[in-house]
């Protein structure tokens, strides 16, 4: 009897996770599969019988689709500048507050973490109010230093770049704690050797610190890069990717047509045409990592 | 000669300590500049709605006032939306069970299957969250769950990367310590209970904090799924806030610091666990 319980207990301890996964991610994703092959929208949610298979017209269209090119074309430019300027940053301060020799230099951790933890949707409220043409805090310092105002949220370029401000504040966080990690495993005899040798501060991160960290910063870039492909939240909350769709991105543009338009196949088609994007980015980064370690 | 090493070494040392300096200062200023807009944030939310269109704006409140918070439960539901909120956050807590408890099968069963399951769970979480959006929201259709509490939910209860943790640290638990408790006469789910549940604690904290922090802050699919306002989270109720009155902007600052604030809180007590779970799964 003990025998066959013993051999029951592993499903039932994995059973509900592994049934609530296949329902809830891996099904779903052959039924998107199906679904971009079809023009389903919100009649087909209620009679399935006026769903029609319509092969790869889907792809096609959103391929032609004009605000998709456009969403591409900004979640593009949101990865070229988001990308390095959280790699930079979160890298930079994680470094900063290592050479730190007090305690409290502990303090700056929890600091530099704290909008990563924070509500998105509280925080684009916030920075709207912060990014507001005539009371926004911004405008107003600007205005102190004799600066003319910005439209922060009304230029479809500058929309962009505001969104990246915000963005950028938010990811330093995680990833500044990726790199303390990382920098904590590098043995400390490096830097004793490199100091009897006359190394100077630059010098020991210039040749011990950041080869050290090569695997953590592929690593970071890497879902950095995902996070920024996937980019939604800011740019829902606060633009809805006005104006003139300057900042539209990818996931926005599926969102729209399968939740506001109903569109479930179009949407569907959208978001692998996304996924494919990914997949392909992220080879290309493995590609070049490993051309660079060898 | 003696004194002239002792005077280099002095040097060195007051050297390093204008560099300690340096390094503080550097950071002092980006840490500021990061804590800015919630100090704004929670400072404005104390403003009466003149005193926040003021120009020039004012950094402290001149007339210290709750009525925004007032308005918030008076007038906007924002007591169902905490009270949704947290039924969000104790649903998380059962999934947090439940990943315990696939992490352990992982960890410490043999059995047919183990390896496909395993990279099973692990494929999910390179499937990014717009391609299962609209799937899910049909088969949950499907299922009637569409606007309701189970429906918000479910798709999210259990997630691979806690799993996958959980196998991580119950791995280094010794087989001899289970072994005894099975001998002693207790079923697999009382050891599970009483023997793994405990030793897992530091991970168990962790996850206990992040999965709080995810339930506090669920936005996305319970705005998908909810059509009904007595299901909004405090974050769709906030997003709702900006949306229908777009010039209160105290109303709205006290919306969001009742949203961050209790999180700073959580995450200023609790970051020690946090901060080192990092080391704990390994990522080096």
């Amino acid at each position: 009897m003990k025998g066959s319980s013993q051999k029951l207990a592993p499903y039932l301890f994995i059973g509900p996770s592994i049934i609530l996964l296949t329902l809830f991610s891996l099904l779903p994703i052959l039924l998107a599969l199906v679904i971009s092959f079809t023009d389903m929208d919100l009649s087909g949610l209620v009679n399935y019988e006026s769903i029609r298979f319509i092969g790869l017209e889907n792809y096609t269209n959103v391929l032609l689709d004009p605000s998709f090119i456009k969403s591409l074309g900004n979640t593009l430019f949101f990865v070229i500048i988001g990308v390095p300027l959280v790699l930079i940053f979160s890298l930079s301060i994680a470094i900063l507050i290592n050479m730190g020799k007090s305690r409290a230099f502990k303090v700056f951790r929890v600091v530099f973490y704290l909008p990563s933890v924070t509500n998105v949707v509280a925080v684009a409220v916030v920075w709207s109010y912060l990014y507001n043409p005539t009371l926004g805090l911004f405008n107003y310092v600007l205005g102190q230093m004799n600066l003319g105002p910005v439209p922060w949220l009304t230029d479809p370029t500058v929309a962009k770049i505001s969104l990246i401000v915000l963005a950028v504040w938010r990811g330093i966080g995680l990833n500044m704690i990726i790199f303390i990690a990382a920098i904590k495993g590098i043995p400390g005899s490096y830097y004793e050797a490199a100091q009897l040798d006359g190394a100077n501060t630059w010098q020991q991160i210039r040749y011990i610190t950041l080869p050290q960290l090569r695997y953590a910063i592929f690593f970071v870039s890497i879902t950095t890069m995902i996070g920024w492909l996937q980019f939604f939240e800011e740019p829902f909350v606060m633009t809805k990717g006005k104006p003139l769709d300057g900042t539209l991105t990818a996931s926005l543009f599926i969102y729209n047509n399968g939740f506001q338009f109903s569109k479930f196949g179009y949407a569907a088609a959208g978001s692998f045409i996304l996924f494919f994007a990914i997949i392909a980015v992220t080879l290309i980064q493995f590609r070049l990592q490993n051309k660079a370690e060898s | 000669m003696k004194t002239a090493v002792q005077q280099a070494r002095a040097n060195t040392r007051s050297g390093e300590k204008t560099f300690q300096w340096f390094v503080a200062i550097l950071l002092t200023v980006g840490g500021l500049l990061m804590v800015l807009p919630f100090a704004w944030m929670i400072l404005s939310s104390f403003k009466t709605e003149g005193e926040v269109t003021k120009i020039p704006p004012t950094i402290w409140p001149q007339h210290f006032t709750l009525d925004n918070f007032k308005l918030l439960f008076d007038s906007m539901a924002f007591g169902t939306y905490l009270t949704n909120t947290l039924i969000i956050v104790l649903a998380s807590f059962f999934g947090l069970f439940l990943n315990a408890m696939a992490g352990y099968g992982f960890a410490k069963f043999q059995f047919k299957g183990k390896g496909f399951l395993f990279y099973l769970v692990l494929a999910t979480m390179m499937i990014p969250g717009q391609v299962t959006m609209i799937p899910v929201y049909l088969i949950l259709n499907q299922m009637g769950l569409t606007n309701s509490m189970l429906g918000i939910v479910l798709p999210g209860l259990v997630g691979a990367f806690a799993i996958f943790l959980f196998r991580q640290f119950m791995s280094d638990i010794p087989e001899e310590l289970l072994e005894a408790t099975r001998l002693d006469g207790a079923g697999e789910f009382r050891t599970f209970l009483q023997i793994v549940l405990p030793i897992s604690t530091p991970i168990l904290a962790v996850q206990a904090i992040l999965t709080f922090i995810g339930g506090w802050n669920s936005f996305l699919w319970p705005l998908i799924i909810a059509n009904d306002e007595k299901l909004y989270t405090l974050s769709v109720g906030l997003s709702l806030l900006k949306g229908q009155n777009e010039s209160q902007f105290a109303l709205q600052m006290a919306g969001s610091t009742f949203m961050v604030v209790p999180i700073m809180i959580i995450f200023i007590v609790f970051q020690k666990y946090i901060i080192e779970n990092y080391t704990i799964s390994g990522i080096k």
